[in-house]
């Protein structure tokens, strides 16, 4: 599994771009998220790939070549602060209501809904953690879930950002003549 | 000044300083050809929208400026597809602008409403849809910088009919191109250049592989230098023809599937491989798992999604081609390789200086003669356009080029039909240059309507048809692998003389060896288009060959049959 984090245009069409040059490249993708940034003009994108380190880098630098992604870059061998989120509606009756209770305190989860016959648990954290409490969840049955899909982010000082907009502006225009 | 949509875009495209459009009008994009008629703009109007692309892309390979294809929505637009996907696959700079039903009702599967970005999204570099007159000037101008910008490719603009048909106050300055910032990464390693010096001046047995990238960057003098410098034996791809001199004795000729024995067993005995704006092909490298075991790389590449692809190297320099042999070259200290060189020679034997004209005449008309008569006659200095197949082995084989932009072909896609419509961009791009169009009899059939754009163009091509009955390249596939059972290969074909001249073109069919350079001594000497159908030995095959998936050193090499040695190897 490899995660690639992007920097792309905010505008129509982009998502399908990216999603269709996995597909071309024969990339499974695990989960993609999309989000706004400080800059309202630029979207961030954590992709998360069944592939291997080779097909990681062809994904990163395919994705760089498609006009509207500012900045692709794998983050998978470095220090990286990885989040998912999701709400789980599981059964729950009066008799196993307050065990199911101590287990969402253990998993640091909370409930977000209460219902005669039910609750909705809403939990963030690693994937690792998330598949943990479903784990356990199970047995009680697990009715709904909604996920997110991974967001990452590196470590401390190392900054991922997308270039400013006068850094590397392609304002030139080339002549239609003969060159060679 | 207020001016309409199709307007505005007639005037972008005169000033980025086009001069031809190749294209069919139909109801979506009709405001533009209204506008057409009042610019300076010359339309030429093909026959097939696939021939617009292709003749976009000719002009672009033979100018190495951008060629503009233009159609509607609908069919006019997927009839596109073709062209485009082979512009994409050879790295050709083409901007396809195509009408788009009118913004109120896309989506509604109006009359010739197709998603042609959708379509097209795989096989263009870019493609835009524009809903808005204020937009189209702009949209074109950054289409116009990304089709050429680093590694090239086709763009497509898509223009909703409302958008062609509203007025905006027109700007030029205004609607500069902006494009998002990216971040460019040329490869500024330092320690991976340094391992590419080390690796330069430590090799014992270099081989140089040319691809069609040294084209593009102009690197052409660069290149001599860096090969000069380093006196490195030069390997081209089947796009890199033309890239160095094919006199000059470094060069070895093509590599690959159909490459000369001598250059194959070269790269396989290399120590060094140094790969130049090329891709490592399949039909380049054979089975990878055997291909140049014994050889260390470096890689020189603009596209950072091309290194480790197909071959892992040990080098990768990403940038620009000529940028980077600029600043490798001065580091260059060993250049003494004449050992290596001289071996080389020895793999080549005697077959490279036996002369094919000296083959005796057995009745028996042979590509390779046809091919080898037209290089002698037009002193290696046409542009030649082929198609693809047998034919366009044989040239790339017998047709020594030593010019940049003188060899046009499809070789990524591989595109039947390229040729005719190919050759036709090429010649609006050098109009005062020689060139012939070299085509299969199958190829022609696919795109041969053109030839009456040709004639309302009064154009001046000079049509080669290797004319052999069959599907050649097929056939011999079937020959080889599928023990000659020829399903569909055989291949009727209309009098190709008396369809010229149902055209009004001048033609002739010739069926000897002694005819050949007669009749294209006289094609040359026309100020019109002429056509030759060459009716050559139906049954010959293309040596040496590497079947698909072998190992690049396991060739088929040609038989010891004087009927069929018809090259100038053994």
């Amino acid at each position: 599994m490899q995660t690639l984090v992007a920097y792309v245009e905010n505008k129509p069409g982009v998502l399908n771009r990216v999603a269709s040059l996995a597909r071309r490249l024969a990339i499974n993708i695990d989960s993609l998220t999309v989000g706004p940034t400080e800059n309202e003009e630029i979207a961030r994108m954590t992709i998360v790939a069944h592939t291997d380190e080779r097909g990681a880098h062809r994904l990163e630098a395919s994705l760089e070549k498609l006009v509207d992604v500012l900045v692709a870059e794998n983050i998978s061998s470095r220090a990286v602060l990885e989040r998912d989120l999701a709400l789980i509606k599981v059964a729950a009756d009066q008799q196993n209501r307050p065990h199911l209770m101590e287990l969402i305190k253990v998993f640091r989860a909370r409930v977000v809904d209460v219902a005669p016959e039910s609750l909705i648990i809403e939990v963030s954290g690693t994937v690792d953690k998330i598949d943990g409490l479903l784990e356990v969840l199970r047995p009680f049955g697990v009715l709904e879930m909604a996920r997110t899909g991974r967001i990452a982010m590196t470590r401390g000082s190392d900054l991922l950002q997308p270039p400013s907009p006068d850094a590397e502006n392609s304002t030139l225009e080339p002549a239609n003549s003969s060159a060679t | 000044m207020k001016l309409s949509g199709a307007e505005i875009l007639c005037e972008a495209l005169t000033r980025l300083g086009v001069r031809e459009i190749f294209g069919y009008p139909g109801g979506a994009i009709l405001p533009v050809y209204d506008a057409l008629g009042k610019s300076k703009l010359h339309h030429v109007l093909v026959r097939h929208e696939q021939g617009a692309t292709h003749m976009a892309d000719g002009y672009a390979r033979a100018s190495g400026g951008i060629g503009v294809a233009m159609a509607t929505s609908g069919p006019g637009a997927t009839n596109m597809v073709t062209g485009i996907a082979t512009a994409m696959m050879d790295s050709s700079p083409i901007v396809c602008i195509t009408g788009q039903v009118s913004s109120k009702v896309l989506g509604s599967d109006a009359f010739q409403e197709t998603d042609i970005t959708g379509i097209t999204m795989p096989i263009t570099k870019h493609n835009v849809v524009v809903t808005h007159v204020e937009d189209i000037a702009r949209t074109i101008r950054e289409a116009f910088v990304i089709a050429k910008s680093r590694r090239p490719g086709p763009v497509l603009v898509d223009i909703t009919k409302d958008a062609q048909q509203a007025s905006a106050e027109f700007d030029w300055d205004a609607c500069a191109p902006k494009l998002p910032p990216k971040r460019i990464r040329n490869n500024h390693d330092q320690a991976e250049f340094d391992r590419a010096v080390e690796l330069l001046n430590t090799a014992k047995r270099p081989v140089v592989l040319a691809g069609h990238g040294i084209m593009i960057s102009g690197a052409i003098r660069t290149f001599e230098q860096f090969i000069r410098a380093g006196n490195y034996p030069v390997a081209m791809t089947l796009l890199g023809i033309g890239c160095f001199p094919a006199k000059d004795p470094l060069n070895l000729g093509m590599m690959g599937m159909h490459g000369e024995a001598w250059v194959n067993h070269a790269i396989q005995e290399a120590d060094l491989l140094i790969a130049i704006g090329m891709r490592f092909d399949d039909r380049v490298t054979g089975d990878l798992r055997t291909y140049a075991k014994n050889a260390r790389k470096i890689h020189i590449e603009i596209d950072r999604a091309e290194i480790n692809k197909n071959v892992k190297v040990d080098a990768a320099l990403v940038g620009d081609a000529r940028e980077v042999l600029e600043n490798l070259t001065p580091h260059i200290q060993t250049r003494d390789h004449s050992a290596w060189i001289r071996h080389i020679h020895e793999l080549k034997g005697d077959s490279a200086v036996r002369d094919i004209q000296s083959l005796p005449d057995t009745g028996h008309l042979y590509a390779a003669h046809v091919i080898n008569d037209l290089w002698k006659e037009t002193h290696g200095e046409a542009i030649v356009v082929t198609d693809v197949g047998q034919h366009q082995m044989w040239e790339a084989q017998y047709y020594h080029h030593n010019c940049p932009r003188t060899l046009i072909t499809s070789g990524g896609l591989g595109t039947m039909g390229f040729a005719l419509p190919a050759g036709i961009g090429a010649k609006f791009a050098k109009p005062d240059s020689e060139v012939w169009v070299v085509v299969g009899d199958g190829g022609f059939q696919m795109t041969m309507s053109e030839l009456a754009t040709i004639v309302q163009e009064k154009i001046n091509l000079k049509i080669a048809i290797i004319n052999n009955g069959y599907l050649g390249m097929v056939r011999q596939w079937q020959e080889f692998f599928y023990d000659k059972r020829y399903v569909a290969t055989p291949l009727v074909a209309p009098d190709f003389v008396a369809l010229a001249n149902a055209f009004g073109i001048r033609a002739e069919r010739i069926t000897t060896r002694a005819e050949v350079s007669p009749s294209i001594r006289a094609a040359r000497e026309a100020t019109e288009t002429v056509l030759l159908d060459f009716r050559v030995e139906q049954e010959d095959s293309v040596y040496p060959m590497v079947p698909a998936g072998a190992s690049l050193h396991d060739m088929i090499r040609r038989p010891h049959s004087p009927l069929v040695e018809t090259a100038s190897d053994a």
